[in-house]
């Protein structure tokens, strides 16, 4: 094997154990998420009890602030090593408005572009729209479990009960990113494998995939 | 560049197989004399967590005071029990039993209570499960009834008994809390029977359920003594 040229993996085995990790995480966050709003809602609904975690809410908050260690740990490696491996610079830049619009209206037309270890300029903008809420949540989440210690970010998010809104509104712009990720992943079954084995590109890729992980 | 002709049957039948991702093995963390692994780590990630909120608490911050105009009427009755079911406590014959590490021991009226230095403050009561009402609360800081007692305030945990067999315990940080006070007054007059007459714990640095109501006898304690809630798996720690 020339070392010069080592075998390109799609996904590289960080980013792999951390999609796992990350997936579990969100998963028990947002079913016991749902089963704390149970016990007090603020919108005229509750989630039926087959789709929460925990049972009751004293289960249901063990296991929400449980993965929160996962997830927050997870997601500070995942930020980590996306800045200092070049993995954010290469995968989702650059990014334009005209790229957006460009591929969006391909998407619309179910026409998806998509090329192994690319991203197309919408999945790199829900990308960047997904960690922008992730670190919104948290904040949230944070501001709604500690509003004395965490005054400052009680009062940055305009008190505890508007808190409790942009905690919601912000695990429901996930929950729908996580519904277009599944529905894409069944779309396109042949990406899944990849996030397991770490995949391989293929030899006649584009120059902006050349660049091995 | 290839695009993908997409089939649109194909694409709700694949969604649903996805669904089947959301049947979690189901953990209910209700059985804390048969707990299974599940429950034994989520144990131990609520202590972990009892000591993360240690470390978060500094006696000096102060929870949020609020106008009178914000006080929530009606008052919200909770407990685990009807608002009827409320321990009626003849408030001449109330005294609070002292145990533990306290030099005086002698019990505690409402007479000696009323003769200590009050406060009054109108804070924001927060439910574990997620609600508000503001409130206000007078009575003697709790810190000061320690000082007076001279019980340990080297000590880790004070534990509160109640009339309706109720019980919960505190560190001793947050008991030091100057806006941690022996309520026996609320919005105006004496505390009622649903909310916890003659006297109560008023802690706006905690949940609801660490501010116990119609308190009968107080222990201060280095050993780890639980709760009502806490031994069926509500962390702690309880902070706010």
């Amino acid at each position: 094997m020339n070392p010069q040229n080592p075998p390109r993996v799609i996904h590289p085995w960080p980013l792999r154990v951390m999609h796992w990790l990350n997936a579990f995480a969100i998963i028990v966050l947002i079913g016991s998420g749902w089963e704390i709003y149970d016990a007090a809602p603020f919108l005229p609904f509750s989630f039926p009890q087959w789709m929460t975690i925990g049972q009751w809410l004293g289960g249901a908050i063990a296991w929400h602030l449980a993965a929160i260690w996962l997830l927050v740990i997870n997601g500070l490696s995942y930020l980590t090593w996306g800045l200092l491996s070049g993995h954010f610079r290469r995968k989702f830049l650059p990014l334009t408005p005209r790229m957006v619009i460009q591929d969006m209206t391909q998407a619309l037309r179910l026409h998806l572009p998509h090329e192994t270890g690319v991203y197309n300029a919408v999945q790199r903008l829900l990308y960047f729209g997904v960690i922008f809420l992730g670190i919104l949540v948290v904040l949230s989440g944070l501001a709604v479990w500690k509003p004395v210690q965490l005054w400052f970010l009680s009062d940055l998010f305009g008190g505890f009960f508007i808190s409790r809104v942009v905690h919601f509104v912000a695990m429901t712009g996930i929950a729908l990113f996580l519904a277009v990720h599944l529905i894409l992943v069944a779309l396109v079954p042949k990406v899944l494998p990849p996030m397991i084995t770490g995949g391989r590109l293929p030899e006649n890729t584009t120059p902006t995939t050349t660049m091995a992980e | 560049m290839k695009s993908l002709p997409l089939n649109r049957r194909k694409l709700i039948t694949r969604a649903l197989g996805f669904g089947a991702i959301g049947l979690l093995p189901g953990c209910d963390f209700d059985h804390p004399n048969h707990p299974d692994l599940t429950d034994r780590v989520l144990s131990a990630m609520s202590r972990w967590n009892d000591e993360a909120q240690a470390t978060l608490f500094d006696r000096h911050t102060l929870a949020p005071t609020f106008p009178a105009s914000a006080i929530t009427r009606p008052a919200r009755f909770n407990a685990f029990y009807d608002i009827s079911q409320a321990p009626q406590v003849n408030p001449g014959t109330w005294q609070l039993a002292l145990t533990g590490r306290i030099a005086n021991k002698t019990p505690l009226t409402l007479a000696d209570l009323r003769a200590m230095k009050q406060e009054s403050q109108i804070t924001r009561f927060v439910c574990v499960e997620g609600w508000r009402v503001v409130g206000q609360w007078s009575g003697v800081p709790l810190a000061h009834v320690l000082k007076a007692i001279n019980a340990d305030t080297q000590a880790r945990y004070i534990l509160f008994h109640c009339a309706d067999g109720y019980f919960t315990s505190i560190d001793m940080a947050s008991a030091m809390q100057p806006q941690t006070i022996f309520a026996l007054d609320f919005n105006g007059g004496p505390l009622t029977a649903p909310f916890g007459a003659p006297m109560r714990l008023r802690i706006p640095t905690k949940l609801g359920y660490k501010n116990p109501k119609s308190i009968v006898a107080m222990e201060v304690t280095n050993r780890f003594p639980g709760g009502y809630w806490e031994n069926q798996g509500y962390n702690w720690f309880g902070g706010s």
